[in-house]
């Protein structure tokens, strides 16, 4: 087996198993399972760059498509996950300033 | 450097013939990597709940990631000019970002899901197995 063949087997495996997390972005039941396949499929995009890259002996460009696919991939991810957290009001603080306060007006 | 030169005409005439021991332990780690993404997809399409969902999900797709682009770093560093160790240096760069973001974006999406109120999946032994329905 040559390094072409296997490069070529890993890149459709990569694909075929995405498909189970598709599935999952698809009928996921809330909207945090989907965010998890989302994350998951845009991960495995950035692995499969580097594997195309590596196909069509192109490393040195499609490298570079990884890394910038990654960071995006991340901020995606947390900036969706901090606007579903803030989606529920946030729990009350206690306040924490006001009792020194009282102590300073009652002396 | 001389030597440099001699040692990356060998290892492409090395290849040329047969896998040598390089690629033979990248095509391991990525083998193993596809493995370990097989159990990834498999959890994340099984599992009953949102957080057993993303424990196989998160720890899945962070090895799986790793050992495969350390594979495919492995198989690329044909020659040991400046070029080759650059790609190498950058695939690396991307296994160090992983490594780094995939937990925590994990960790956040979790937590997002647990202050949301995702009720995890507890045992009911009425309603599970037994013919009745509720």
């Amino acid at each position: 087996m040559t390094t072409e063949t296997f490069t070529l087997a890993v890149g459709v495996g990569l694909f075929v198993l995405m498909l189970p997390a598709l599935y999952r972005v698809a009928v996921g039941p809330t909207s945090f399972d989907r965010l998890v396949a989302v994350n998951v499929i845009g991960t495995k995009t950035a692995v499969m760059l580097v594997v195309i890259g590596t196909l069509f002996d192109r490393l040195d460009m499609f490298v570079d498509f990884a890394l910038a696919y990654a960071l995006l991939n991340f901020m995606g991810s947390l900036a969706v996950a901090r606007y579903l957290n803030r989606m529920r009001p946030m729990p009350e603080r206690k306040p924490r300033r006001r009792a020194p306060r009282k102590k300073e007006a009652k002396a | 450097m001389m030597d440099f030169i001699w040692l990356a005409d060998s290892s492409t005439a090395i290849a040329q013939a047969e896998l040598s021991a390089r690629e033979l332990c990248g095509m391991i780690l990525a083998g193993v990597g596809l493995l370990f993404f097989l159990g990834a997809a498999v959890g994340l399409y099984r599992f009953p709940d949102f957080y057993t969902r993303m424990h196989a999900a998160g720890k899945g797709d962070t090895l799986s990631s790793l050992l495969i682009l350390a594979g495919f770093a492995l198989i690329t560093l044909e020659g040991f000019s400046a070029t080759d160790w650059l790609l190498v240096v950058k695939v690396l760069a991307i296994v160090l970002f992983i490594m780094l973001t995939s937990p925590t974006s994990t960790h956040a999406l979790m937590r997002a899901g647990f202050e949301d109120g995702v009720e995890p999946v507890t045992k009911k032994p009425k309603k599970r197995g037994g013919s009745k329905k509720k």
